[in-house]
């Protein structure tokens, strides 16, 4: 029999060198090169995708960790402050710090006039930028009636400003002398030689781009025909007129807000221009001139913020306050300790991580609590002791499929269950570690049971040859060798669990809570549920919090699997 | 199993059992043992004498180290594993409900082919046993239990300076005796050993075989064993499995001399196997 085998063989074998031999190794190579470079290719495009994720958030992220803040001489009037004179803690608390901080305010940008300007200064400071200040004074009285210094929180337009996202702005000094009219007011500014010239040329550059686009938008109404035809007639009006004064060079222009606003910085005040010609400038006083004398060449400067006023939150007048307190060294930036240390707030500057970080630990203290001993003593259960017939495999089955059910399944079940039929209170963490706990129960019972199917027998075998009991087999030698799997399952699991909104939706923890939770039912959010709304709310400055938001969600996720890592090598043990 | 072997199976057993006049420790009776449908032993009778060294031998499947389990009901774990008939140790029936079959693992240790120390400390791997079965009182008696084992297994000159260390980490030998160690911490009567030098080399063997001979003197060995020599050089009884019957069984001088059954002849010259 052995025989036949052997002649049944063909009788070839491999030759060194032969053509179709070479050819053979040479395509096998070829192919090994390929699938080489094909992983290599593939890691490659992966790591530039997550470098330019990482890289986005990170940019867009970090000037949410600093925050600019007004630095002033604060004169705390007692009668202000403390009209009954009683040092009362609590009418200490609710007195009027606003009055104080606008006094304080109006000095440091002196001369002022009319209501809007005033809004428009004390509008630079947050809502919360007194919380400081009243803390100081309830806990130290004596400061009442002497002047403190303090930092008082910008509000997030001014501070968004100052981080440099608004505007650029340029100075050109004055090449000859200026002479303004009046010092405060709608004033004329006379400049010696031609100073405006180049600016008026941009202004015509930039009503000559105008005259492009509505030529593109005449094209289109004149393509669609009849039905557009007055329009077509306006817009041909609007480019002859735009024309004309593109045409002509020397003539005065006017300055609207989808241009760049034009400034002229003159003894020691600040005039927004309306119009320019060459030689002249007609505009108002933002901030009052010391005098009417004439300002010699280099002393005075034509000021440029480059975006136009239409396009950005800081209007001209709070860019000029800005600039001013920046210039006198009011403004100072700090590490933004509100972001960690205070609740969600609907002013970005106020606005803090801490209640939805707090909530997300809370919630992963329940879910870890619950999830780890019921899906570990499932699986070693199900592994171990549990009868193999069709009930243990029906639940098996189950298990699988639970692990694939939508989390919003199980957002429903926790507002059906613990909701509705428990009465538990909504958006709680400990109603969203219970529903997480449930998402997550799947996943570590199966990463459990494939740890503990990855013990070599021979150790459980050993075990029970000594005469160890099952149970003592089990939980002396499987389990310890089974733990660095089950630890990583876990980890997943919880991680998982950390990034998942949907299910805190249906309980109501998808919300606005100011409050840090202080217990497990108080109500509270979380860190990706916090994300979202930050990411969904229209000022620009939580922009930048969204994506510390991120930033911090990522801390966690990392330290926490920093800390698998760790146990699993404080675990892991070969045999 | 013909009727002519069985008549001289009976004659055998009413001799005396072992060369020293000692009763037997291990009796078996009508052993069957199927696993789901499959007959794998059938109708096994034996008797295993106390202090001696009794080897199984046969080719791979006939159901020796099937039977070898029977002895610690180390099949129980097999849940489609159903064993018949009878096998008592010192007139114990060990398949009796009534007895606990942790307290009879206790008894019966066991040594398997692979080495597999526990993947702590080579103290915990021997102190582990007795730990578990209340063995020693105080923390100076079980040291005491380690030392003597570890010596009793030849194993302490070797690593008495480092029983702290991880049992895995020594040589495929050493951790042979570790095991040996640890079964003998327990304090059987009856040590099975399953092939328990198939992953050793020549020289680790031998020293698994000088230890297996001190042993004999204390308690009552089993071995599985596919080497003849090995079975030839450990042993004093012999027993020959074939395709799932016990074919015959005797001292080892006289199996390996003059075999009765020509199934036995035929293996143990190496015609078939």
């Amino acid at each position: 029999m052995t025989d036949l085998t052997v002649t049944s063989v063909p009788s070839r074998s491999v030759q060194f060198d032969s053509a179709e031999m070479t050819a053979r190794v040479k395509r096998r190579y070829r192919s090994e090169r390929r699938f080489k470079a094909l992983g290599g290719g593939a890691l490659l495009l992966t790591a530039v995708f997550v470098l330019a994720v990482l890289l986005d958030i990170a940019f867009k992220g970090l000037p949410a960790f600093t925050q600019h803040y007004l630095v002033l001489d604060v004169p705390v009037k007692a009668e202000i402050v403390d009209p009954k004179g009683a040092r009362n803690p609590d009418d200490l608390r609710s007195a009027d710090y606003f009055a104080v901080m606008r006094e304080a305010l109006t000095a440091a940008v002196p001369g002022i006039e009319g209501r809007v300007a005033k809004k428009k200064l004390t509008g630079l400071l947050s809502s919360g930028a007194g919380n400081d200040l009243r803390d100081r004074i309830a806990a130290d009285p004596s400061l009442i009636g002497t002047t403190v210094k303090v930092p008082l929180l910008l509000s997030d337009g001014a501070d968004l400003y100052l981080k440099g996202q608004q505007t650029a702005v340029s100075t050109i000094p004055g090449r000859g002398t200026a002479t303004p009219s009046d010092t405060k007011g709608d004033i004329t500014i006379l400049a010696s030689a031609n100073d405006f010239a180049d600016d008026l040329v941009a202004v015509k550059k930039t009503l000559a781009a105008r005259i492009e686009d509505l030529q593109v938008r005449l094209q289109r109404a004149e393509a669609r025909g009849e039905s557009q035809a007055s329009e077509a007639a306006s817009l041909k009006e609007e480019i002859v007129a735009l024309a004309a004064r593109v045409d002509q060079p020397a003539v005065a222009e006017n300055l609207d807000e989808k241009m760049p606003s034009l400034l002229v910085s003159i003894n020691g005040g600040l005039v927004k221009l309306n119009t320019i010609s060459n030689d002249s400038a007609t505009g108002t006083v933002i901030l009052p001139l010391n005098t009417i004398d004439e300002a010699r060449p280099l002393d005075w400067s034509v000021v440029t913020y480059a975006k136009p006023e239409s396009n950005r939150k800081t209007s001209d007048i709070e860019v000029a306050y800005l600039e001013k307190l920046k210039a006198d060294g009011n403004v100072e930036s700090r590490f933004n300790t509100i972001f960690f240390t205070h609740g969600d707030s609907r002013e970005a500057e106020q606005a803090g991580i801490l209640g939805s970080l707090v909530g997300s630990v809370l919630m992963l203290i329940v879910t870890l609590s619950l999830a780890l001993p019921f899906g570990v003593l499932a699986a070693v259960y199900l592994e171990e002791f549990a009868p193999k017939n069709k009930f243990t495999n029906l639940i098996e089955i189950n298990i699988n499929n639970l692990a694939a059910v939508p989390s919003i399944v199980f957002g429903l079940l926790g507002l059906a269950v613990f909701l509705n039929f428990f009465g538990l209170p909504r958006s709680a963490p400990l109603v969203g570690g219970l529903v997480l706990a449930l998402m997550v129960l799947p996943t570590i019972i199966i990463a459990a049971r494939a740890s503990m199917k990855a013990v070599p027998p021979s150790i459980k075998e050993a075990a029970l040859g000594v005469g160890a009991s099952h149970q003592q087999a089990i939980f002396h030698h499987v389990l310890p060798l089974a733990t660095p799997g089950i630890m990583t399952g876990t980890i997943i699991g919880m991680a998982h669990a950390l990034g998942e909104t949907a299910p805190l939706l249906m309980i109501g923890m998808l919300a606005f809570i100011v409050d840090v939770p202080q217990g497990l039912t108080d109500p509270a959010t979380a860190l990706p549920a916090q994300i979202y709304i930050w990411s969904d709310l229209p000022e620009q400055a939580f922009e930048a919090k969204t994506a510390a938001a991120i930033m911090v969600l990522l801390g966690v996720l990392l330290l926490m699997n920093g800390m698998a890592i760790w146990l699993r090598s404080k675990f892991e043990r070969r045999w | 199993m013909d009727m002519s072997a069985a008549t001289r199976m009976e004659a055998e057993r009413s001799a005396p059992v072992t060369a020293q006049g000692l009763p037997a420790k291990v009796v078996a009776r009508d052993v069957n043992v199927f696993y789901g449908e499959k007959h794998a032993l059938k109708h096994v009778d034996v008797d295993i004498p106390d202090r001696g060294v009794t080897a199984f031998i046969g080719p791979s499947g006939c159901g020796k180290s099937t039977f070898l389990r029977c002895i610690n009901r180390m099949n129980d774990t097999i849940a489609s594993c159903k064993v018949t008939g009878k096998i008592t140790i010192d007139n114990r029936d060990i398949y009796d409900p009534s007895l606990d079959v942790v307290q009879l693992r206790a008894r019966v240790g066991m040594v398997f082919q692979k080495p597999n120390p526990f993947p702590k400390s080579i103290f915990d791997n021997v102190a582990y046993g007795p730990k578990i079965h209340g063995l020693a009182r105080t923390k100076s008696e079980l040291e005491a239990i380690v030392t003597a084992s570890l010596e009793k297994a030849g194993l302490w000159s070797e690593v008495k300076d480092r029983l702290g260390d991880s049992g895995t980490g020594l040589s495929g030998g050493q951790q042979q005796r570790l095991c040996i160690a640890r079964a003998i911490a327990v304090n059987p009567d009856v040590i099975l050993m399953d092939e328990p030098c198939s992953a050793l080399d020549p020289i680790a063997t031998a020293k698994v075989e000088t230890l297996i001979d001190e042993l004999r003197a204390n308690y009552c060995i089993i071995i599985v064993t596919h080497s003849m020599q090995q079975a030839a050089r450990v042993s004093q009884r012999t027993a020959f499995f074939h395709l799932g019957t016990l074919v015959e069984e005797g001292p080892t001088e006289r199996i390996f001399s003059t075999p009765r059954d020509q199934r036995t002849q035929d293996y143990i010259t190496g015609r078939t196997g």
